[in-house]
This record gives C-alpha cells, sequence and structure tokens, in this order.
C-alpha cells in the first residue's frame, strides 16, 4: 500500500503532459499537417468539402484563442484529407471494376 | 537429368503458350474503343429496362416510373421552361454590339445543331461544348462571357436544344489519339469514385436509375445530356449541364472543379457519344 501511492503519483504525473490544454504551437502544427495534406488532395483534384470545413473551423477556433477546438479541428482535416488521398490512389485502377462492358 | 530437362522445357513451353493466350486479351481490354463502349452502354440499359422504350431513356426519371410520367405529360402542356426558353430565343436573335449575331458563330445559324456537340476540336486538341462554344461566340463578338451555371446559359442552350427536338444525339469522335484519350478520361471520370460519399457518377446513374435517393428517382446515364439544359424544381429555376456537374460533386462532398473544365468537358463527350442514336429531348424539366 505505501509501494502503491507513489507510483500513482508518478503515472499522474507522467500522464499529465498529455491531458493539458493545447497551445498555439500544437495547433500551427497540427494544422500545417492538415494543410499539407489538403494540398496533396487537391492537387489529386480530389479535395472532399468537409475537409475544407474542417480546416476552416480550426483556423476560426485558433483565431477566437480556442486551441483545444482548434486542434480537434486540424486533427479532423487531415484525417479526412488523408482518406481523399487514399480514395484517389485507389480509384486509379478501381474504377474499371465499375465500368460496363 | 533428360527428365529434369523435359519438365523444364514443359513448363517453359507452357507458360510460352499462356502469355501467348492471355497477352492479346490485356491488350484488346487496354484499348481505347469508343464503338464498343457505347453498344455495351446502351445494351445494359435495354437489357435493365426492357420495357422501357429506347427513345424514352432521353426523360429520365419519367422513363422509370409511370405516375411520374403522367404528372410530367401534364406539366408540359404549360412548362416550367418555357420563360427560359422564349428569354432564349430573343438572346439569340439579338445582335451583338457589332452587329453579328450567335447565328454567325455556328453551322446552320445555329438551328437544330444541339445533337452535334459537343465535338473534338483538332486544331485545339480538345472537347468544345455547346455552353463553351457560346462564350467563345461572345468573346468573339466583344461581349463579356456568361456564366456556366447561371440563367443567361441555361436560356441559350434551352432555345438551340428546342430547334433540335427530335434530332438524334449525333458525336463524332475523330481519328485522332487525343479525341481517344479525352472520351477515355471522360469515362474514368464518370466511373470514379469521389467525395466523402464514395460516389462515382455511375454509382446513382448506372447502378441505381429508378431507385429513390430520399424523394427523388435516379435518372439513367443513357440519355442524360440529350434533356439538358433542365427546370428543376428543386433548384426553382434552369440548370446548364454545368451546373449538374457541379451540384452532383457537391452532393458527394467532393469540391466540383471549374465549370468546363476539361474533366467536365470529356465527361459530357463521353455521355453524348454513348447517347448516339438517341433523340434530343431538351429543354427539359425535373422534381
Amino acid at each position: 500500500m505505501k509501494l502503491s501511492l507513489p507510483l500513482a503519483i508518478l503515472l499522474s504525473l507522467s500522464l499529465a503532459p498529455a491531458a493539458r490544454a493545447a497551445n498555439e504551437a500544437d495547433y500551427k502544427a497540427a494544422y500545417a499537417a492538415a494543410e499539407a495534406a489538403s494540398k496533396e488532395a487537391a492537387g489529386m483534384r480530389n479535395q472532399w468539402t468537409v475537409t475544407v470545413a474542417a480546416l476552416a473551423a480550426a483556423k476560426k477556433a485558433a483565431d477566437g484563442g480556442d486551441f483545444d477546438r482548434a486542434m480537434a479541428a486540424s486533427r479532423e482535416a487531415e484525417a479526412l484529407a488523408k482518406a481523399s488521398i487514399f480514395q484517389a490512389t485507389s480509384e486509379k485502377e478501381a474504377w474499371k471494376a465499375m465500368e460496363i462492358r | 537429368m533428360k527428365t529434369r530437362s523435359a519438365l523444364l522445357l514443359g513448363s517453359l513451353s507452357a507458360a510460352l503458350v499462356a502469355f501467348a493466350l492471355t497477352s492479346p486479351r490485356v491488350v484488346a481490354a487496354d484499348k481505347v474503343d469508343p464503338v464498343a463502349d457505347a453498344k455495351a452502354f446502351q445494351n445494359f440499359f435495354f437489357q435493365k429496362f426492357p420495357n422501357v422504350k429506347h427513345e424514352d431513356f432521353v426523360n429520365g426519371p419519367y422513363s422509370m416510373n409511370e405516375d411520374m410520367k403522367r404528372q410530367w405529360q401534364e406539366k408540359e402542356e404549360f412548362p416550367p421552361y418555357e420563360f427560359s426558353l422564349d428569354a432564349g430565343k430573343e438572346m439569340f436573335a439579338t445582335p451583338f454590339k457589332n452587329g453579328k449575331t450567335y447565328g454567325d458563330c455556328f453551322p446552320n445559324g445555329g438551328i437544330g445543331i444541339r445533337q452535334n456537340y459537343p465535338y473534338f476540336d483538332t486544331g485545339e486538341g480538345k472537347v468544345v461544348t455547346l455552353e463553351l462554344a457560346l462564350n467563345r461566340c461572345r468573346e468573339a463578338n466583344g461581349e463579356a462571357p456568361y456564366s456556366y451555371v447561371r440563367d443567361e446559359m441555361a436560356s441559350l442552350t434551352a432555345y438551340m436544344a428546342y430547334t433540335s427536338r427530335g434530332k438524334l444525339m449525333d458525336i463524332k469522335i475523330p481519328d485522332d489519339p487525343r479525341a481517344l484519350e479525352a472520351f477515355e478520361n471522360g469515362k474514368r471520370y464518370f466511373y470514379t469514385r469521389r467525395g466523402q460519399l464514395n460516389f462515382s457518377c455511375a454509382s446513382c446513374h448506372v447502378q441505381s436509375p429508378g431507385e429513390r435517393i430520399r424523394a427523388e428517382i435516379l435518372a439513367p446515364a443513357l440519355g442524360i445530356v440529350n434533356a439538358m439544359p433542365i427546370y428543376r424544381s428543386e433548384w426553382s429555376g434552369m440548370g446548364t449541364i454545368s451546373r449538374r456537374f457541379v451540384t452532383c460533386n457537391s452532393q458527394t462532398r467532393a469540391v466540383p472543379q471549374e465549370p468546363q473544365s476539361d474533366d467536365y468537358r470529356d465527361v459530357e463527350y463521353f455521355l453524348s457519344y454513348v447517347a448516339n442514336g438517341l433523340p434530343i429531348s431538351g429543354p427539359g424539366s425535373r422534381p
């Protein structure tokens, strides 16, 4: 029992950085990653409207100082952009399966 | 040793024979063959809907549903595109500031020619749609181009389509590798899934014509461009082919391309070519 208390303190300390609020630097890094993925999708002519909307929401939240929300929206935008890149890549061949022959 | 050599030789021969048999098919599958594609495309719809008269496919959802068809036929007595048609006729006849008219830009004075658009311009190496040709005509005569998705363009194309009603779609693909590539690119665009909803044009208009998507009945892809432009109750106004492509993309949550982009021009070329032999029915009206 005596041993478990220091262990719990150590554990909570080690987890503390992950639970802290996002700051501007975190947001900027997340937004940059999302924007890069989004540009790649646009270059493949396969941008999704929801990616554009998530990027705009991230910017708006950051402008209002809500970096937690800005981070979440940036991560969503990046995930959506990566999904659209996957779609464009797989459809390079997959479209043929739909063709009427 | 002899047995081993014989086995090896036998396997090699079998592999060569197999390669020789399969390789022509691979080449044939990759070859662009618009005639075969159009035949297969039309047969697919004719077999899927054996009770629909071939020329009726150009009437979109009305060819798929008897109740809707009856309502539409009654509506055609006072069609909602009539104002647009009248406006288009007047615009078409009104001279530009330089005294010339649209008729000076087109064969046969622009009358009864809708069925020949889009065409492949061998000089430019690209597909030219009727909407694009109309704006080029305006610019060549010192006028500002119209928006491809607004009423003026819809009115002009409505009038031109009306003068071609009943004429059979007659799209040519010249013996030019760039024309074949444009056709192939249009086909690729048509069948490629896009947007967050992961839909291709074919998801709705090949796999599901006649089915409902929310309150609407999906039109077959065959002859879908023959009825353009259309009055849509959903839009409370007229829509061009450009507008249709842009909104289709948006509805699947894909960022649409600019109207008259190469992809849109090519997909119109593909859809028009596979509708060869079916009558022009535009302007149309849809729910």
